[in-house]
């Protein structure tokens, strides 16, 4: 079994190995990630959004119904850890 | 078991609470403008809480704020969140379309400043659930932490 296990992950290693050199190098301005809907971002969040921090830009107003949901997810979490370990406890 | 004990955890903690709240509540305004954000700023405060709780004891943190309190700061944090989507309504704009109080009001840079406003919830929230979690372990280890 941990013979197999092994096999196993070596294998697995070997072809995550052999596809990173598919992988775009670090920095690269040609790669997908940096092309498309990046540079539009990095364009145009001053003038849309008015801060000066691209990534809060995103976070808060171009994906802001998003995050909303995020921090549904985090308030729902919470409820359900204070039912589980609080038994018969009022919130 | 609190280190009740020993004076230099109690004493550096002391110290220590009121800069990492200060600076928790720095990173949570900070987040137009440079690194930090909701998130991040919610979690450092509540370590300010987690600190208190292992100097100190969950008692005597507890006096202070209880679950309940936590519980109603989770709630308003969202408020705060979904409130201002709704006042975008109330302004003949989308849901969280702050640009349309911008320009209903005619205020310049109330974008960012709504931003902030939004930021401060989710800190609110974060900070509200993760102690509150950290309130229930402490309690189900025995009553004395």
């Amino acid at each position: 079994m941990k013979k197999l296990a092994l096999i196993a992950v070596l294998f697995i290693g070997i072809i995550l190995f052999w596809a990173v050199e598919d992988m775009p190098a670090f920095g690269d301005p040609e790669a997908p990630a940096t092309r498309y809907t990046g540079e539009l971002y990095i364009r145009s969040a001053l003038h849309d959004v008015g801060i000066e921090n691209i990534v809060t830009a995103i976070l808060a107003s171009y994906r802001g119904f998003d995050t909303l949901g995020e921090v549904v997810v985090i308030f729902t979490a919470g409820i359900s850890v204070s039912l589980l370990l609080r038994r018969g406890g009022c919130l | 078991m609190p280190v009740r004990e020993n004076v230099v955890i109690r004493t550096v903690s002391r110290l220590a609470v009121p800069f990492i709240q200060v600076f928790a509540l720095y990173v949570i305004v900070h987040g137009a403008s440079g690194a930090g954000g909701g998130f991040q700023g919610g979690v450092v405060f509540a370590a300010s809480f987690v600190l208190m709780v292992i100097a100190f004891g969950l008692g005597s943190v507890r006096k202070r704020i209880d679950n309940r309190g936590f519980m109603i700061c989770s709630v308003l944090g969202i408020f705060a969140y979904a409130g201002i989507g709704f006042l975008c309504l109330l302004f003949a704009g989308n849901y969280l379309e702050y640009g349309a109080i911008e320009a209903a009001l005619g205020i310049p840079h109330l974008h960012g400043l709504l931003i902030d406003v939004v930021e401060a919830g989710i800190g609110i929230n974060v900070m509200a659930v993760m102690t509150s979690i950290i309130y229930d372990i402490a309690e189900q280890r025995g009553k004395s932490l």
